[in-house]
Order: structure tokens, then sequence, then C-alpha cells
């Protein structure tokens, strides 16, 4: 690894936010700095997201991409626990996952990819 | 011509006074102008419905009288139009009482229209509505439905606006359709100006949840700042003719309008950005371009349309029994270790009681939230053992005895769990179960009508 590249969890580097359908979730993920899409693109992958929710039933994750915003959409079937409809969870939406995403997957990126200022550099 | 269309609700417990600069704004613009209101759930309906057995006049939102007495006799003065689903399941009724609000806040000569025909009860049997395909959802088959209703589209919106009204209330359509309405009514769309009505069905879906594209539901600390979020001011799009779209917001307000506030809104809620359905458009959203247009102001083009399904959705909602839920705290040295006795000792005895629905019991302060019923991510953690942790048990049931008995095993806990346990809270609530099925347009079109209220 080069030196100015550094491993951090995605909240560095990107925002999203979370939405809900029945028992699908849908989190986007926005880059902070266009030039950081092409390593999300590489390394957040829809394997890995699956991963991250298959502890909750999660069974598909599909990734869509808008290249041009720039930014990527997962949408995670069966993550919900049921959903409204029969979750337990405090989050019956799962409208915390985003952030969830943004904690726990990391990725390794240049520290140019982290936003002036930010508490990471 | 541009028309400007604020948002003074993006949903159902949204601020009651957010509408207010929204109307201020609206006055000074030269040209038409629309304030909408978005309050209805998937579960907004069955509530309502039920509310409309016990009582016919009820049944229209709650939070019609709140919402609209803030801003009726602005709105009314300065000739901004009021589209709302503030109608839910009784769009009459909703009518009436905003005409005796009106005469208690001495506005005169108020013309309002609602739509009707979304409600598939009306006009289909229940056997029939529960014989449609399901697409997402539990299953009806053999339950009581309580509501049926389809998403109707723009067209009904619009037509109710050529009443020449000042206040259009609508019960269940597309969220997108308060605002899609008033264009194709301004504007004329055609049908099959497919590009048009994406454009306008995009203004929708990013005005629909009110301050969420204005920096609401976005701010992180020190990561994503917003200043003045006690203030937040609600968005207002103008829309030309040829489609183009400006998202801004209210003057004088706190909030912001960047190119991420209005990147989270569109995604939100959206699976296949090449695809999201609508009644009056299948909207393309991947080839849109966000330009910065001054402070505040982003510009959002290209989006594209293509026809939409020949059915509509429809949301089926029957009786879903109860969720109980109760806490207690444990704080201070060992606190995990107590919090965790107290877990083991409500399962085994609502084990041994022999409950059979599946009870979530855990730990909050561990994760619990990105965690599953069974706990697992905590049990793999090494948590500090001194801090503050709350218990918490969750069940689902149909009969009300269950879920009482689940609250009351960890009240007990008070004089028979662990050391040091406090702060018990407990709730009860009724549950609302609902599927998404697929109607042929056809039949539930030729039902939708706009229709002009007298008082």
């Amino acid at each position: 690894m080069s030196d100015d590249m550094i491993t951090l969890p995605l909240h560095a580097v990107a925002h999203g936010r979370t939405g809900d359908k029945g028992n699908r979730s849908n989190i986007s993920l926005v880059p902070y700095l266009p030039d950081t899409f092409p390593y999300l693109l590489e390394q957040v992958t829809p394997e890995l997201v699956l991963d991250l929710f298959r502890h909750k039933g999660a069974t598909d994750v599909t990734r869509y991409e808008l290249p041009n915003l720039p930014a990527m959409n997962f949408v995670i079937d069966n993550a919900l626990e049921g959903g409204v409809n029969s979750s337990l969870s405090q989050d019956l939406h799962g409208k915390t996952l985003s952030f969830m995403l943004l904690g726990e997957i990391e990725v390794t990126v240049p520290k140019s990819c982290i936003p002036a200022g930010s508490r990471y550099l | 011509m541009t028309v400007y269309i604020g948002s003074g609700a993006g949903f159902a417990g949204d601020r009651l006074d957010a509408g207010i600069p929204v109307v201020e704004t609206l006055k000074k613009k030269d040209g038409p102008t629309y304030l909408i209101f978005e309050v209805m759930g998937e579960r907004t309906l069955a509530i309502a419905q039920r509310i409309k057995m016990r009582n016919p006049e009820l049944g229209y939102s709650p939070y019609l009288e709140p919402y609209l007495r803030n801003v009726l006799k602005d709105a009314k003065d300065a000739g901004v139009t009021i589209v709302a689903n503030l109608g839910n399941a009784n769009p009459m009724g909703g009518a009436k009482r905003t005409h005796e609000l009106a005469k208690e806040l001495g506005v005169e000569g108020l013309r309002i229209a609602v739509v009707l025909g979304d409600d598939l009860l009306a006009f289909m049997g229940a056997e029939d509505v529960a014989s449609l395909p399901t697409i997402e959802g539990v299953s009806i088959d053999g339950k009581e439905i309580v509501a049926a209703n389809a998403y109707l589209g723009a067209r009904p919106v619009a037509e109710a606006l050529k009443l020449d009204v000042d206040v259009v209330l609508v019960g269940r359509t597309t969220d997108a359709a308060l605002v899609l309405g008033p264009l194709i009514h301004e504007y004329g769309w055609g049908p099959e100006d497919w590009d048009l009505l994406a454009q306008g069905t995009l203004a929708g879906h990013l005005l629909e949840c009110g301050g969420q594209v204005t920096g609401g539901y976005f701010c992180d600390p020190g990561f994503k700042d917003v200043p003045g979020m006690d203030e937040l001011g609600f968005p207002i799009g103008e829309i030309e003719a040829d489609g183009t779209l400006t998202i801004t917001k209210a003057d004088d307000t706190g909030g912001m309008v960047t190119r991420a506030t209005v990147i989270e809104q569109m995604l939100y809620e959206v699976h296949d950005p090449s695809a999201y359905l609508t009644p009056d458009v299948q909207l393309d959203i991947t080839n849109v371009t966000l330009t910065e247009d001054g402070k505040d102001r982003i510009r959002v083009t290209g989006a594209k349309g293509s026809p939409p399904p020949e059915t509509l959705k429809v949301t089926v909602s029957a009786d879903g029994g109860w969720l109980a839920e109760s806490e207690m705290i444990y704080a201070g040295p060992n606190a995990l270790a107590r919090a965790r006795l107290a877990a083991d000792v409500v399962r085994a005895r609502v084990s041994k009681h022999g409950v059979t629905e599946p009870v979530r019991i855990e730990i909050v302060g561990t994760g619990a939230v990105y965690d599953n019923d069974a706990s697992d991510r905590e049990r793999q953690k090494n948590m500090p053992m001194d801090g503050e942790y709350r218990l918490r048990a969750a069940i689902r049931t149909l009969d009300k005895e269950t879920a009482q008995y689940v609250n009351d095993e960890v009240l007990s806990l008070f004089c028979s769990g662990p050391a040091g346990g406090g702060g018990y809270r407990c709730n009860i609530t009724g549950q609302v179960n609902t599927a998404s099925v697929l109607v042929p347009r056809g039949p539930v079109e030729a039902q939708a009508r706009a229709q002009k209220v007298n008082p």
C-alpha cells in the first residue's frame, strides 16, 4: 500500500440515506468527493453489503450505479426482519441502517478522498 | 411562465408551522403558486378507515385542521392553491371540515374540490380484492380487510384543479401526483409527454418529503453540517414549461439546498433508478444532472420517461394484532452483566409460560438496532461491563393478554430481577398489516373523479 493510502470506515468519505418498502431496504451511498467514486465501485460490492446484513435475514443485494451524480444505490432484500408488518426491532423501518453501512464497511482510499477538516484526517 | 410549488409537510407529524414561511415566499412570486401537504403513510388509511366506520363524518387526516389553520387565510388571500392528501379515507368529510374552519378563520368564498375513487372496497368485493396478485408484504388470505386503496396518478388531481378551486383534498394518490397534478393543469402536459411527466414526477419525489431535501434528515455534525435546523426552511420547486426544475427553499429560514441534499432525497425509497414506477410515467433518473444555480438553488434536468405499467398499486390493510414493548434500565458498575441476567430471566420465564410467538429480548446500548432477534452480534462483542444499558423486550401477538403478560414479566424485574434496575417503560399498540397488490388500471380509473364540494 502506498504511503498516501488509508483504510477507514466509509463514513470518512461518503454519506447516505435509508428508505424502506415492505421488507426491502434501500441505502444510497454518495461520496463527499467525486474522485472517491471509483474506489467505492471497486470495493463496496453487493457481496460485501449482503454479508453485512445477512444476520438480519438479508437474501440478496442489488447495486445500482449513478456515475454522473456520482452515487450508488443498494437494494437489500429481506433486510428488515419482515419490515413494519412483523419486525420486533426498535427501528421497524430500518432507518438507522445507512449508518451501519457507513460505520462497518471499510475502504482503502487515497487521503485526498477525505474532505478537508474531517476528524478522520 | 414559472410554476412555484412549495411543501408544507412531508409526513403526518411534520412541523405544524413549516408552511408559514413557504406561503410568505410564494406570495412574492409572479406566476401560479401551490402549497402541498403530504401526510399519508401505508398504514394511515387503515387507521382512518376504522375511525370512519365509527363516525362517518371523520376519517380525514387528524392533521387537516392543525396544518390548514396556520396557512388557510394567507394562502387564500395570496392566491396560493393548496393540494393535500389530508382527505385520507374521507376527502368529502375533510372538505366539510375545511369549510367550517374557513368560516371560523373569516376566510370568505373558499372553493374546495376532492378526488374520489381510490377506495377499492367501494366498488369491489373484499374477496375480489383478496384474490389480486401480491407483490409485497404479508399474505392477506383469510384476513379481514380493513382498507384497500389504489394509488391514483396525477390526472384526477389536474381534473380537480380545472374546477377552479382554492383547495384540493385527495385520499390515496401517489405522493408525486400532488406536484405533477398542478403541472399538468398549468402546462397542459399530455398523457404521452413522457419526459415532461418524468421531470414533474421527479419534482414531486423531491418535494414530497418536505425538509428532507433542504437539509432535514441530513445533518451529521462535523461531516454534513446544516445551519438553522430549528427553523428548517421547507422546499419550493420552480418548474418551467419545458420541465426544467429548480429546487430552492422558503426565504429567511434555516436549512440548505445543495447537490448532496438533493441526491440523498432523489434516491430515497427508490429501488431501480432507471425504472421508478408511477401510474403516470415510468421515471428514469440515471441521467439526471444537478447544477448549482446560486445559494440554496439546485437545477435538476435530464429525467427520462416511458409508458407506465398497465396495473396500479393497491395497499391492502388487515388487522395485525398487537405489538408489546417494555424496557428497564441498568447503569453503573457491572451494568451489562445485570442487564444480561435480566434478559436471561425474562427469556426463561416467557419460555416456561409457553409463549409461542418470537420474543425479542435485547440490550440497548450494545448496538441492538443493528442486531437480530437472537442478539447474535451482542454475544460476540466485547462490550464494557460498566456503563448504561437498557433491557428491551418486544413481541407481536394476536391476543392482547399475551402482549400484556410479556410486559408484566419485565415489570416484575423490579422486585425479582437483578440489582439496580429502574425506569420501567412499556406500551402495547394495535398493529395494521399491509400488502401491496396490483389491480388492472381500467376499472379503477373509471371510478376516479374530481368533485367540487360546496359549504
